[in-house]
């Protein structure tokens, strides 16, 4: 038969693909629907006005776990490598950090901060470990699990009696409250904070942001990069090598029922009606879709269907594109400056209040920016003489009060415009189109339930051993050759592939 | 001053009036938030009422959920053990629930009223779990315990009393069956059900129309030796025909809290309610595991020698070896009308097969001193007492 495979895939998110190449490089025949027409997820690069592209959700690359890299020979092609993230001042006088490196702060600040800065990558060295690997399942009987386990401990253990207690104070603590203690510049706060909370349901005052922080750091140690032709760019290097391996992907093809029998799955069946079969099928849709829509409550048990509909998953990070005649004129900076990753969040308490916002449904009104000009470097966005900037801003609740309209959004990019205009006076003047991705468009376009970041909130709750929800973190679903291998799953969202690659190696190691 | 506000006292039933008219001992308990009393006036009359003549209890505490809504047939079928497409309307299901682990929860009757709308009832409440086990089924979940009155009324004249009553259709109504009657301008359900494993029915009706209810009944039963019982004579009864309690002979899951504690449907002798045929209800996939590794333990009936009551005894696999415990007892009486030490307990597998001979270890109080016997007791198949009346259709008349 020839719609029978030994695998097939929900779903060209750059988890799916990395998943479906590592099981095909095993000679496996193995199938990927994707509902989107292109092949990415949220990592596509796509038109959002006449002539102008951009990285439609994800614009940079710091999280690539080099594992996944090896495994696959992936090799990315930077626009820009290395960026250095400046921290906007109303005077022209912006904080830049790149790494360990400082500038724009106080000696005493600059001090503390490769302080701080080195035990935070000590610390993410240890999480990274375990990022690459299934988490062990507590209370567990299995000699692998309980190896990682042992061996958790002892790392800990391994790091010194200071380090040790301080990594256990940290691991659920905010970051507000370290940030406040050991700096005094304000910018600085506000940017790390910013690093800490992106992409979650989270302030710098929530609980357990010095581990969103840490996990931002895991692999890369936080160094951020840009790919040419935008975050597709290294989709399209990944699709080659799946094709390569003899991965079958076929676009334009939801998934609406994985089906079940006798408590296996026997295969999946499209919106189109055409149904594929395999006995061994892995979602890269999130969590609660793949469980709740496409397997459905009748085939579950009761509690875990209760767990899984509880996962917290609503999306705060909205996306905008503006479409520049020229690029705005922003104090104190030189053309190079473009080039760079541009925060704007002058303060920890700016950030928490725009989060607070968030907390009863209303969209910030001087809301967190992460601003790019990806055309600075990649001329294949822009035509020429002409700009994109691709900004993350953040909060935008996916739960608005009274939902998303046409007036709610605008008042949203409006908020996003009159922050910008405070250090770009002029950027009214360059705007020639824009375009707002709310977590409810992001939802829509990307099929992510809340539109969320990680695919499911990241805190303790829904972290390691009870990712996504407690009894089901290593992969498999209580369905028999059902697995996930998509951001919600342990660890995590970003474009890191640790996802996709560990859920291969499960399922491999389940052959 | 008494503050009216805060209620904090047991509810009454609304045949709390009548009851307490003819409850000479003033012995109450709590059941499920309610005045429950354990006795009226002597538990032996009370216990033969049901044997003999017939024995009226309040079942209004018990819980009760309305389950409506296109889903509600699958609702049902995917929360408990056994296949509900087979229970049609006017029919009456005992069933269990178990958690996602293949634990039971409870045990109870689901009543299907009419096409499409059932009644859960239970002793324990579960609304938090039929909630979560409505996610993604489109049911109504309504707990109705306090708007429906219910009587138990049992025993071999309660054919008779009904249809001296004025019940129509109680001739053709078989066991576990449902008719509707109305009554003083409200709906009379009657169900042949119960908890006494004789022959018996249970009323159901608008709490408004209780008494009115409680008296025609009473009125239709003068002359067919008709009482008012309490828990404990019920209590005794249940034992005689084997049925399980809650708290007594397992522990509902989610109030357990050391592991092991648990049983599981296969565990309690009630594998002919769990259907694997069904494409999935919950506990489907660790029942099935269980089945086909063995299970731990196994419920048995107990026919005990001698007539020392085995409350709590250890059950031992041989008389002399104490070190071979193999289980307990969970629940025991002297029957009155079998004229049997009777007793239910958990044993270890392979242990608890019919026929097989167990030791019970029963200690018992003679004016202060502790005595202890080893008694021989033989496993039984059948629950203690099982009279042709129960299952007769249409009953004798008295
Ligand atoms: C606004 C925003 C900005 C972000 N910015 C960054 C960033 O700068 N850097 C970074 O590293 N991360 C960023 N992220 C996070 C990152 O984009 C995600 O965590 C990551 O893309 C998740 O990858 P994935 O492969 O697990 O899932 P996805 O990329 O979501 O892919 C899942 C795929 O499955 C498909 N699918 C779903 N359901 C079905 C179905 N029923 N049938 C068929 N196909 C289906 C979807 O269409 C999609 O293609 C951002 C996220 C958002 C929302």
């Amino acid at each position: 038969m020839t719609n029978q495979y030994d695998a097939i895939v929900i779903g060209a998110g750059h988890n799916g693909m990395i998943c479906s190449a590592l099981l095909a490089k095993t000679g496996k025949k193995v199938l990927v629907l994707e509902a989107n027409d292109q092949v990415g997820g949220a990592a596509i690069t796509r038109k959002f006005a006449d002539d102008f592209s951009v990285s439609a959700c994800a614009h940079l690359l710091f999280q690539l776990q080099p594992d996944v890299i090896k495994d696959l020979g992936i090799e990315p092609d930077y626009s820009k490598k290395s960026m250095e993230t400046i921290v906007l001042t109303e005077d022209g006088n912006h904080i830049r950090y790149q790494g360990k490196n400082i500038s724009g702060v106080n000696e005493e600040d600059k001090k503390n901060y490769i302080e701080f800065h080195n035990r935070m990558i000590r610390f993410s060295d240890l999480l990274k470990t375990y990022l690459n690997k299934r988490p062990p399942r507590l209370g567990t009987k299995n000699t692998k699990d309980l190896m990682t386990l042992a061996k958790l401990g002892f790392d800990i253990r391994r790091m010194g009696k200071t380090e040790m207690r301080e990594f256990l104070r940290l691991i659920g603590m905010n970051i507000y409250d370290e940030l406040d203690e050991r700096f005094v510049n304000p910018y600085l706060k506000g940017a790390l904070s910013t690093d800490a909370v992106l992409g979650t349901h989270l302030g710098p005052r929530s609980p357990n942001t010095i581990l969103t922080y840490l996990y931002r750091l895991a692999g890369l140690h936080g160094d951020v990069s840009s790919i040419q032709g935008g975050m597709g760019g290294l989709m399209n290097q990944i699709r080659s090598i799946a094709e390569g391996s003899g991965v079958e992907i076929k676009t334009n093809s939801k998934v609406n029922e994985i089906s079940v029998s006798n408590g296996a799955v026997t295969g999946v069946q499209t919106e189109g009606g055409e149904k594929y079969l395999s006995s061994t099928v892995v979602s890269n849709a999130d969590p609660k879709q793949t469980m709740m829509n496409l397997v459905g409550p009748k085939h579950l048990e009761i509690r875990f269907t209760h767990r899984i509909d509880n996962i917290r998953m609503r999306g705060n990070a909205s996306k905008l594109h503006f479409a520049l005649n020229a690029l705005p004129k922003i104090p104190g900076f030189e053309d190079l400056d473009y080039q760079q990753r541009i925060l704007i969040a002058p303060s920890e308490h700016y950030v928490e209040k725009a989060f607070n916002h968030a907390k009863y449904g209303e969209s910030s009104v001087r809301p967190v920016l992460e601003i790019t000009f990806p055309s600075t470097t990649d001329s294949s966005l822009a035509p020429e003489g002409k700009h994109v900037m691709s900004i993350v801003a953040q909060y935008a609740p996916y739960h608005l009060k009274g939902g998303w309209s046409n007036e709610s959004k605008q008042q949203f990019s409006d908020a996003v415009k009159s922050v910008l205009k405070s250090h770009m006076v002029n950027i009214d003047q360059c705007i020639i189109s824009e375009e707002l991705l709310t977590p409810a468009d992001i939802e829509q376009e990307f099929n992510i339930t809340g539109g969320h970041w990680h695919h499911g909130e990241f805190t303790l709750d829904q972290f390691m051993f009870v990712r996504p929800v407690a009894g089901s973190s290593q992969y498999e679903m209580p369905i028999n050759g059902l697995f996930l291998c998509g951001a919600g799953s342990h660890p995590g969202g970003g474009i890191s592939g640790a996802c996709g690659r560990n859920a291969a190696q499960v399922i491999l190691q389940r052959d | 001053m008494t503050a009216q506000h805060i209620f904090t006292g047991r509810l009454k039933t609304p045949f709390h009036p009548r009851i307490t008219e003819l409850d000479s001992l003033n012995t109450w308990h709590n059941w499920a938030g309610y005045s429950s009393a354990e006795a009226l006036y002597c538990e032996d009359m009370e216990y033969f009422a049901i044997r003999n003549s017939t024995g009226v209890f309040d079942i209004t505490p018990m819980t009760k959920y309305r389950i409506t809504g296109p889903d509600a047939l699958n609702y049902l079928d995917r929360l408990v053990t056994r296949d509900m497409k087979k229970i049609k309307p006017g029919r009456v299901a005992y069933a269990v629930w178990c958690d996602d682990q293949g634990q039971v929860m409870d045990d109870g009757t689901i009543f299907h009223l009419r096409e499409g709308e059932y009644r859960l009832c239970s002793q324990e409440r579960h609304f938090a779990w039929l909630k979560a086990a409505s996610i993604g089924f489109d049911v109504t979940l309504k707990e109705e315990t306090a708007d429906v009155a219910a009587l138990a009324v049992q025993g071999p004249t309660s054919y008779s009393i009904l249809k001296n009553m004025g019940v129509r259709g109680l001739e053709e109504l078989k066991p576990f069956g449902l008719i509707h009657n109305e009554f003083l301008g409200s709906e009379l359900m009657i169900s042949r059900t119960g908890f006494t494993g004789d022959l018996g029915y249970e009323l159901w009706i608008s709490p408004d129309k209780a008494l009115e209810l409680w008296d025609a009944l009473f009125e239709a039963g003068k002359e067919y030796g008709i009482r008012a019982i309490g828990t404990h004579a019920l209590g005794l009864a249940r034992k005689e025909a084997a049925y399980l309690a809650p708290f007594e002979d397992f522990l509902p899951a989610e109030t357990t809290v050391r592991t092991g504690r648990t049983r599981s449907p296969l565990e309690l002798g009630l594998d002919w309610l769990v259907d694997f045929s069904k494409e999935n209800f919950n506990g489907r996939k660790a029942l099935l595991k269980e089945k086909e590794n063995g299970s731990q333990w196994n419920l048995v009936k107990l026919d005990i020698e001698g007539n020392k009551t085995a409350d709590h005894s250890y059950i031992y696999a041989h008389e002399k070896n104490n070190k071979s415990e193999i289980g307990f007892i969970t629940s025991a009486a002297w029957s009155p009308i079998c004229k049997q030490n009777i007793a239910l307990g958990t044993v270890r597998s392979p242990h608890g097969k019919p026929g097989d001979t167990l030791w019970v270890e029963i200690y018992y109080q003679r004016e202060m001193h502790w005595n202890r016997v080893m008694a021989e007791a033989s496993i039984v198949d059948k629950p203690f007492w099982f009279p042709a009346r129960r299952g007769k259709t249409p009953p004798d008349p008295f």
